[in-house]
């Protein structure tokens, strides 16, 4: 069984280290905080002013002028600090950010990252994932391995805009784990429970590497 | 001592002309100024280009300009939330600019330091990279950017004194104090106006050598575009 949303939350978790700033984007990665464990300190960074994002408020503690970069009120943990939108990204920029989770529409084998724009459908725009694609030092990404429709979404070559070029270091699907390797190719690392190599194989588009036997993960 | 006050929301905006260039601050709906954007409205100022993180929402913050068509020209890094402005964007009715979010804070930055421009990482072998200069720094490719700056910029503060010197709350923030610097004329609207001497100079987020006018708005609605609890 593929994994469903909060199971790719789940196991992009364990990714998350003590001691780590963190960036999470909307959507998926959004759930990551959920899951990650209470024996590790983590500040999540959210590119709207805030270093320190705890959960959602309580209802009497919601105050409209405390949100996260998806525009949800949110509330601020011991040692959190605010800043405005140029430090914010000063702090992205230099590389200061242990991870960079985000989510993506289309990931090629070479890294690139395709996620905010589908031209005469959907124009969103970028907000901070250019900045973030371009100088994060370690992107991560979360996506359903295939589209509604059945394509596949780890391509060859993004067929959507661009939003940044060899950025994306590793991939959690509802399918499994990937790195993408310097040189190029999709790097089959774990299975989702019950997902065989062979379906992996069947929906990846891009060059899947496969070596040895791949276990399954563990959520 | 320098008097930075005007009365009202009118006196404040009075001079905003058809054509002008202005920057809003604000995250979302977060940190918005509701009261000028809602007497620009009422007095029908129209062609404006607006420098903007995102463009409100359908009836609330930029929003409302947009639904009487008196923007022109967008500069945005997200505009997600807005139907009305998707259709006026996919009709050819709006110009818009979409930029990085990181660069367009930057390009206001710069605009009110007085740096022409600069090279940011962000944005290099997409589309945002058609016509911009590309150099080479540390191996790594950059593209140069350059400043915004604004006729107008309007911000809003949590507090604020006659000398309109700015505090600011939570990530309402945000653009703000940026902004501030980089408007020819920079009016500033404040939940709170007290006289000079009152907020300690140690609290001041932005100084208030770059604000022209400010005022204290009558009500803030403050609306919530994802409230989200326990």
């Amino acid at each position: 069984m593929a994994l469903d949303k909060y199971g790719i939350a789940k196991r992009i978790a364990q990714e998350v280290k003590d001691g780590y700033y963190v960036n999470l984007g909307i959507g998926i990665p959004t759930l990551v905080a959920n899951y990650i464990p209470s024996d590790i300190q983590v500040m999540l960074q959210s590119e709207n002013g805030l270093l320190g994002m705890g959960p959602f408020p309580t209802k009497d503690k919601v105050d409209p002028d405390m949100i996260n970069a998806g525009k949800q009120t949110v509330t601020t943990i011991d040692g959190a600090a605010l800043f405005n939108s140029a430090e914010s990204f000063a702090m992205i920029r230099s590389g200061k950010i242990d991870l960079t989770i985000l989510g993506a529409m289309e990931v090629s084998e070479q890294g690139d990252i395709a996620n905010w724009k589908i031209p005469g459908k959907m124009v969103k725009g970028m907000g901070g994932a250019m900045d973030l694609v371009a100088s994060a030092r370690n992107i991560i990404v979360a996506m359903q391995h295939t589209s509604k429709d059945g394509q596949s979404k780890l391509l060859k070559t993004c067929s959507l805009p661009i939003t940044g070029l060899h950025c994306v270091k590793k991939i959690f699907s509802d399918l499994g784990v990937f790195d993408v390797l310097p040189e190029g190719g999709f790097k089959l690392l774990e299975r989702a429970p019950g997902v065989s190599v062979e379906d992996i194989i069947q929906a990846t588009e891009g060059m899947l590497i496969v070596e040895g036997t791949i276990p399954e993960m563990k959520i | 001592m320098i008097n930075k006050t005007v009365t009202n929301v009118e006196e404040a905006i009075h001079d905003i002309h058809d054509g002008a260039t202005i920057m809003f601050g604000g995250f979302g709906l977060c940190g918005i100024p509701e009261n000028c954007i809602a007497a620009l409205q009422k007095r029908g100022t129209k062609n404006l280009t607006c420098i903007s993180n995102n463009a409100g929402v359908d009836g609330f913050g930029l929003g409302l300009l947009l639904a009487t068509r008196q923007i022109k020209k967008m500069i945005s890094s997200y505009v997600g939330e807005n139907h009305e402005f998707e259709k006026q964007l996919l009709s050819g009715e709006l110009e818009v600019e979409l930029l990085p979010q990181g660069t367009l804070a930057e390009r206001i930055r710069a605009g009110g330091a007085g740096i022409p421009a600069f090279y940011t990482p962000a944005g290099y072998g997409t589309e945002v990279a058609e016509g911009k200069e590309v150099r080479v720094f540390d191996g790594k490719p950059h593209l140069l950017e350059h400043w915004l700056r604004a006729d107008f910029s309007i911000v809003k503060a949590w507090k604020g004194d006659t000398a309109g010197n700015l505090i600011f709350k939570g990530t309402a923030r945000n653009f703000n104090p940026m902004m501030a610097t980089a408007g020819k004329i920079t009016i500033a609207e404040v939940e709170e106006l007290v006289p000079a001497g009152t907020l300690d100079p140690n609290h001041i987020h932005t100084p208030g050598i770059f604000v022209s006018r400010i005022f204290q708005g009558e009500q803030y609605e403050k609306r919530i575009e994802n409230l989200t609890t326990l």
